[in-house]
């Protein structure tokens, strides 16, 4: 097996970097951790859960979809491609692997999206098994059927060995093999035996909340969930499954840039029409859109939930409401017989 | 890269008219015949375009020409925001932008040898009219045509001289109203709303499909009326107007319920809009 001194970290990240990848790595950054761009003399931490998820390095905060022109009677178009370099997120959490599956399915279920699917194909995702020193209160990966050492999506995983000091390398996929290859020495054959993972309690049946929202859209649990909401929208971008974009264009009458960027259902102009018509007009509409979408509609449409229970969106939020406490919550109600 | 959805194509503006107050109709006609060809491959009648101009953005609306006339399409709209009111200054001879034809049409194969019966409100009537003209230049192939069409005044009732075209036929039955209050002196349609105007018309159901489209407000008034008059859900049929972006299913913005409206609409029967949370049209 392939072993690596978590000291040598950055000396595998430099060693990746000097081969041509892009290493992105879990940072600190002010009293954060962020998954960003590792150059030399960043420190690197595995002790939380990064703030952001491996989302975008997949699907940009902003990103140049087209670039074109009216001139007079001519149209003219730049070609524009994605800017997809070959990258490896080194210690993405396995939660962010597993939303993969859910990226992989919208970009692909009808049209193929090609930004989407270049950025997919030029990221190596290594995940960190979670031990208990790495994950923390707002976990709940096993109430969503991941655990804290799923492969699930992932091109290799590193396992915590020996209290932490060592990780195990175990590629997974052609490109985490591709990977291992040019890791250079800080990754040398050895025998370990990975630590023992964190254990992550199941809060809430998923199953339950998803058989329990097909009959309550109306219910007024939707209306005190809200209450606490601000609609800053920062629980979608921190999702490693939140993937609704807008789109804007930036120009002149006769220039223009065309910009995918993130969205999010939680914002109060998502939804609203030009009529001023809002399909969604207050908080608990959009509450119940965010738990309905993650917990019903993509399940039902796609067969999977649009949850990973990484708790990003928990951790963030700047009113401490947690989508796995609204979990719990419809739980319990769906436990309450009906007269 | 040729695969790119997001980049629109070029549509100049060959003739425009106004419509109504602050509602005007564009005749756009592909800059390169290799795009028109392309859209009318794929057009049914009830898909949509993302019509737009460099530094504004998109807006999406109905492509309100049948599939039948191949030289063109038209667009109505009425100047209500930015991109719309920045689309309306443009003129004749000017450039617009265009990606489509996107989502599901309605199912007129299916609706050869039967009635149909049309009902719209207002700006409504654009998606409905591609479908009515579609049927008309094909009029040997369907059944009984009644259209049922009402605005708030007289002066907003849009395609006006395509109204008087359609009473002046032998073979259309139209019904025009406005609300009260919205007549002139002169005005020989009806006085009142549409559902109750449709009831008074009373078209019947017989191996009939209904075509519904309006304002919220007026759906909700009118589906009663036609389940009444004894139209199966399967059989009535309306168009949603989500805020759309992406205009493929990605986007996430036009989601009511697990379904995408601009791949699985904007076209639904009234059977389909049953299983859907009504609370999120």
């Amino acid at each position: 097996m392939k072993l690596l001194d978590t000291k040598k970290l950055a000396e595998l990240a430099s060693a990746l970097k000097a081969k041509g990848w892009r290493v992105v790595a879990p940072i600190a950054d002010g009293d954060c951790v962020r998954l960003k761009e590792w150059a030399a003399g960043a420190v690197l931490r595995l002790d939380e859960v990064p703030v952001n998820s491996a989302k975008e390095f997949l699907l940009p905060r902003s990103e140049v979809l087209a670039r074109y022109r009216i001139e007079g009677n001519d149209f003219a178009s730049e070609p524009v491609a994605p800017e997809a370099v070959k990258t490896v997120v080194l210690g993405a959490r396995p939660c962010d692997a597993a939303s993969l599956a859910a990226l992989d399915t919208v970009f692909n279920w009808d049209y193929k999206d090609v930004f989407y699917n270049a950025h997919r194909a030029a990221v190596t995702l290594v995940t960190l098994a979670c031990t208990s020193a790495m994950a923390d209160d707002q976990c709940f990966c096993t109430s969503v059927g991941g655990s804290p050492d799923s492969t699930r999506g992932a091109d290799a995983i590193l396992r915590p060995a020996g209290g932490g000091a060592k990780l195990i390398f175990e590629p997974l996929t052609d490109k985490g093999h591709a990977l291992a290859a040019d890791a250079g020495p800080a990754l040398a054959d050895g025998e370990a035996k990975a630590d023992r993972i964190a254990d992550v309690p199941v809060r809430f049946s998923s199953e339950a909340v998803t058989e329990w929202l097909k009959s309550n859209f109306e219910s007024p649990l939707w209306k005190d969930v809200a209450l606490a909401c601000l609609g800053c929208g920062a629980c979608a971008y921190a999702c490693p499954t939140c993937h609704c974009f807008d789109i804007q264009d930036e120009g002149s009458r006769k220039e223009s840039v065309r910009y995918r960027n993130w969205d999010s259902c939680g914002l109060a102009l998502f939804t609203l029409h030009a009529s001023g018509h809002n399909p969604r007009p207050d908080q608990s509409s959009r509450w119940r859109q965010r738990v309905m979408h993650k917990f019903s509609y993509f399940p039902d449409r796609f067969g999977m939930l649009g949850c990973t229970g990484c708790g990003r969106c928990a951790r963030l939020c700047p009113a401490g409401m947690a989508i796995a406490e609204v979990c719990e919550a419809i739980e319990r109600a769906s436990k309450v017989p009906v007269k | 890269m040729t695969d790119n959805i997001y980049l629109p194509t070029m549509m100049k503006i060959a003739a425009a008219r106004d419509e109504a107050p602050d509602v005007r109709t564009f005749r756009l006609e592909f800059a390169d015949p290799a795009e028109r060809a392309a859209f009318f491959e794929k057009y049914r009648v009830g898909m949509f375009g993302l019509y737009g101009l460099p530094g504004a953005g998109e807006s999406t609306f109905c492509v309100a020409s049948p599939p039948t006339r191949t030289e063109y399409i038209e667009c109505t709209f009425r100047r209500t925001g930015h991109v719309t009111g920045t689309l309306q200054d443009r003129e004749v001879g000017q450039a617009i932008t265009f990606r489509g034809p996107y989502g599901n049409c309605f199912p007129i194969e299916d609706w050869k040898k039967r009635n149909l019966v049309f009902v719209a409100g207002g700006i409504a009537l654009p998606p409905v009219r591609s479908v009515i003209w579609n049927i008309l230049d094909r009029r040997a192939e369907f059944g009984d045509v009644t259209i049922v069409y009402g605005t708030r005044t007289v002066a907003d009732l849009v395609y006006k001289h395509e109204l008087e075209e359609w009473a002046a036929r032998g073979d259309v039955r139209l019904v025009t109203t406005v609300d009260p209050g919205g007549e002139t002196p002169d005005w020989k349609g009806k006085i009142g709303f549409v559902p109750t105007v449709l009831e008074e018309a009373a078209p019947s159901s017989a191996n009939a499909v209904a075509i519904v489209c309006g304002p919220p407000i007026m759906i909700k008034f009118t589906l009663p009326v036609l389940s009444k008059q004894g139209f199966a859900p399967a059989d009535i049929y309306t168009t949603l107007e989500n805020r759309m972006k992406c205009g493929i299913g990605k986007c996430g913005r036009c989601n009511v319920g697990k379904f995408y409206v601009c791949k699985d609409g904007p076209v639904f029967t009234l059977a389909q809009l049953k299983d859907m949370p009504a609370g999120d049209m």
